[in-house]
């Protein structure tokens, strides 16, 4: 039956849900279900740029974005407050928005016939390539969720901001766009550690443990993989190493507003020389996967 | 016989209904070839979830139209400011009670700094005029507006932010 024949009924929840319009193609259970959305994903690989590395890259800077968006639509009918239950919302979208088009663009680079669904939801955790922060689990405290997100945002808006010049045009159009957007999540992310931080005694605690939880991620942000230094020499990356000063001034900066203590826990050292970028992570990918993947595991291709 | 471009130009933001897509800003280019169309959009966000929505009603009014095969394209480069939202497109939002957007931050080559002072930038109260308003969320009902509360007349209400 075509859903045009359907009566309009006001008390059926439901049918505002199905709503589709004569020419409109079903809607997908999960994922975007479409494709060619944006039309610099069909740009050629620029020259001198091995498309091995440049799909590659654009795991790391997708899987990022969308690992930590999950991890913090996890405060979704969580969040203390409704706007902050928006901001934190609205964070994710983007960062989802983000990692969209960088996986569309590593699907494309690659051309082994995947799609930005199949790569989000049907690779499996050792062909994720995001920093172990983003992977982070907060358990929903709050302290934890601002930790992460201030020093995920500050660290990636230092990146998208020296990629505006990169030689893609997908990441260099990503970076521009998302520079506008980090820099709205950093100020809510850094406005809330100076709120919790220079609050009462408990408030601050609870700031400065989350920011303990967070540190031993944090060398891993700037440690350069090999993908990384090629690609700097070809004009396409940018070397995360070189964003350090410019992250501790902005955290710095944070911690003295917020009378909050730069914490001295050393990082995590990499496994045998592997973390993140190389596919080696921690256990708690492995939850975020389980619920990002599971339905579209269970019913390929599903639609409604 | 009405052009494909002034179809284009009545097509409504599915977020905002106040405003066209022409109003907003977000229509690049829109080419025929016969009766084939090829609309160019962008994105006010990189996640807006419109964007799906925007595509099928420009492709559903182009049809209506006599239009076909239609393509709606997606670009993200340049990437859209609320610098680009028509002036009509300002007095609507006004009206619709939504306070319009200033002019955006240009976009420095270097760092971005961080600003933890309270912000001073003055947003006039769509509901009764006054200047006297504060904001209570950065990230409102829809990616590009904040929430504010005018401090006057007491009426919360939604300022489209500047990016």
């Amino acid at each position: 039956m075509s859903p045009h024949a359907q009566e309009e009924d006001p008390t059926n929840a439901y049918q505002s849900l199905s709503e589709t319009t004569e020419h409109d193609d079903p809607r997908w259970a999960f994922g975007s279900g479409f494709e060619d959305v944006q039309a610099e994903i069909e740009a050629p690989v620029p020259d001198g740029v091995d498309a091995a590395d440049l799909a590659e890259y654009c795991l790391m800077l997708g899987d990022d974005a969308l690992v930590c968006s999950h991890r913090i639509s996890e405060w979704v009918s969580n969040a203390p407050e409704l706007e902050e239950e928006v901001a934190l919302a609205n964070t994710a979208l983007d960062l989802l928005g983000q990692a969209r088009v960088l996986l569309s663009r590593a699907a494309q680079v690659e051309g082994a016939g995947r799609d930005e669904d199949a790569l989000a939801y049907l690779r499996g955790e050792a062909e994720f390539r995001n920093v172990g922060l983003a992977e982070l689990g907060d358990d929903l405290d709050f302290g934890v969720a601002v930790a992460r997100l201030l020093v995920f945002s500050t660290w990636r808006l230092a990146l998208l901001s020296r990629l505006r010049d990169s030689r893609d045009p997908v990441v260099a159009a990503v970076a521009a766009k998302g520079v506008k957007e980090l820099t709205y999540h950093r100020d809510w992310a850094a406005r809330w550690a100076l709120r919790l931080g220079d609050g009462t005694d408990e408030s601050h605690r609870r700031m400065q443990a989350g920011l303990e939880t967070v540190w031993p991620h944090v060398d891993e942000l700037f440690r350069t993989s090999d993908v990384e230094r090629r690609l700097v020499d070809a004009g396409v990356a940018t070397d995360p190493a070189a964003t350090r000063d410019e992250v501790d001034a902005v955290l710095d900066q944070v911690f003295a507003a917020a009378t909050l203590t730069r914490p001295t826990l050393p990082g995590r050292g990499p496994l045998g020389g592997r973390a993140g970028r190389q596919g080696a992570h921690t256990e708690a990918l492995g939850h975020v996967l389980d619920r990002l993947q599971s339905l579209a595991r269970a019913h390929p291709g599903a639609s409604w | 016989m009405v052009t494909a471009r002034e179809v284009v130009a009545r097509v409504v933001d599915p977020e905002m209904p106040m405003l066209t897509l022409d109003d907003l800003g977000v229509v690049r280019d829109v080419t025929t070839e016969g009766d084939a169309v090829t609309v160019t959009i962008t994105p006010t966000y990189s996640g807006c979830p419109a964007v799906e929505e925007m595509r099928t009603d420009l492709a559903d009014a182009l049809r209506a139209a006599g239009f076909g095969p239609v393509r709606v394209r997606t670009v993200f480069a340049p990437a859209w400011s609320t610098d680009w939202i028509s002036e009509a497109g300002r007095r609507k939002l006004a009206a619709a009670g939504v306070a319009p957007p200033g002019s955006a931050p240009r976009p420095s080559a270097g760092p971005v700094p961080l600003t933890l002072t309270v912000p001073t930038s003055v947003v006039t109260c769509p509901n009764c005029g006054s200047r006297a308003t504060e904001e209570l969320s950065r990230f409102g009902p829809t990616a590009c507006t904040a929430l504010r509360r005018c401090t006057a007349c007491r009426e919360p209400f939604e300022h489209m932010k500047e990016i």
